[in-house]
């Protein structure tokens, strides 16, 4: 049995830099990410939040930070009380050059064991970066009802 | 074929700026398959039991199957065997599913990949290898005309792990 794990492997036409650019700069994830800012200095050891429409969706920690080649954080729901009572999960996203593309893979990792996000997030991280390799390739990002996604609460 | 007791291994999501009928039909023509799919070319007798086929850019056939389900444009079910001999004898046949739903102005696409019994995951390593490249491509070829190139071979675990069964690869 896999431990509780989500994985998202995409290949983008396009540079390590400017994914590096889109997955850390709020100017490009308000158009790719549902108008969600990312709010942290990118230190490590600093905080970080998701705000959705100045709404504080998740916060963490930054832990890696090793442009433009891996970057991670600790990633905590705040929205719903049944997911602050669970420990920080860990986001990591990993960028390898691919001939002329980008592979990027994204690990979400160490959910407790009958998560109540775990089932989100396999929802929202297609919807996410569908849009940020449309973004990247085409330069408009996809316009997802959040109601497609099919998760609880957001729509 | 009865279908009730293959389980879901490999679950696959993408969107892309298309509409139903032009994503099946890049899933279902060879025109568009070689070019998404390294030059391998997909033809289909688009009904109930009719043939499916994946040919390589030689001509030779590299997977078979036929069709379980056939709904145009939305969801398509196919027996998906790679011809290695005694590929199917030691782990069954394979099915992949392919369902298409509107979302907004785009496309969601969710690729099922799904098998009669315990698969490992050094087999598995082969699709979930192969379907992002695959899918990424697709969504590329839709949105912007142009396909990807993405060179990439078998994974060495799951090669490993076919000869350990004693199923012959190329």
């Amino acid at each position: 049995m896999r431990k509780p794990e989500f994985v998202y492997v995409t290949y983008i036409e396009t540079t390590a830099e400017k994914l590096w650019e889109a997955l850390t700069s709020s100017e490009f994830s308000r158009r790719y990410w549902f108008n969600t800012e990312l709010k942290t200095d990118w230190k490590v050891g600093s905080p970080f939040a998701l705000v959705m429409d100045g709404t504080t969706t998740d916060v963490g920690e930054v832990l890696e930070f090793d442009r433009p080649r891996r970057l991670s954080y600790t990633f905590h729901h705040v929205l719903s009380e049944a997911a602050r009572k669970e420990r920080p999960t860990r986001v990591v996203f990993n960028l390898e050059p691919h001939g002329k593309l980008v592979k990027l893979t994204l690990t979400h990792e160490d959910f407790e064991d009958g998560s109540v996000i775990l089932d989100g997030i396999s929802k929202g991280w297609p919807a996410i970066l569908s849009s940020l390799k449309s973004m990247l390739e085409s330069g408009t990002a996809l316009a997802i009802p959040p109601s497609a996604l099919g998760i609880e609460g957001f729509a | 074929m009865n279908i009730d007791h293959f389980k879901p291994a490999i679950v696959y999501t993408i969107y892309i700026a298309s509409t139903p009928e032009k994503v099946w039909e890049a899933l279902t023509t060879a025109e568009f398959s070689r070019k998404y799919f390294s030059g391998n070319a997909v033809e289909v007798d688009l009904k109930i039991g009719g043939a499916f086929v994946v040919r390589q850019p030689d001509g030779s056939v590299h997977i078979s199957g036929e069709v379980i389900e056939c709904v145009s444009p939305r969801r398509l079910t196919v027996t998906f065997n790679v011809n290695w001999p005694a590929l199917i004898e030691k782990l069954g046949p394979t099915l992949v599913t392919y369902e298409i739903e509107p979302a907004g102005d785009v496309v969601k696409l969710t690729l099922i990949q799904s098998h009669d019994r315990p698969i490992s995951d050094d087999i598995l390593s082969g699709g979930r290898q192969g379907w992002p490249a695959i899918l990424s491509s697709l969504k590329s070829l839709l949105e912007t005309g142009n396909a990807l190139v993405i060179k990439m071979e078998p994974p060495h675990r799951m090669l490993a792990a076919l000869k350990q069964m004693g199923i012959t690869t190329p």
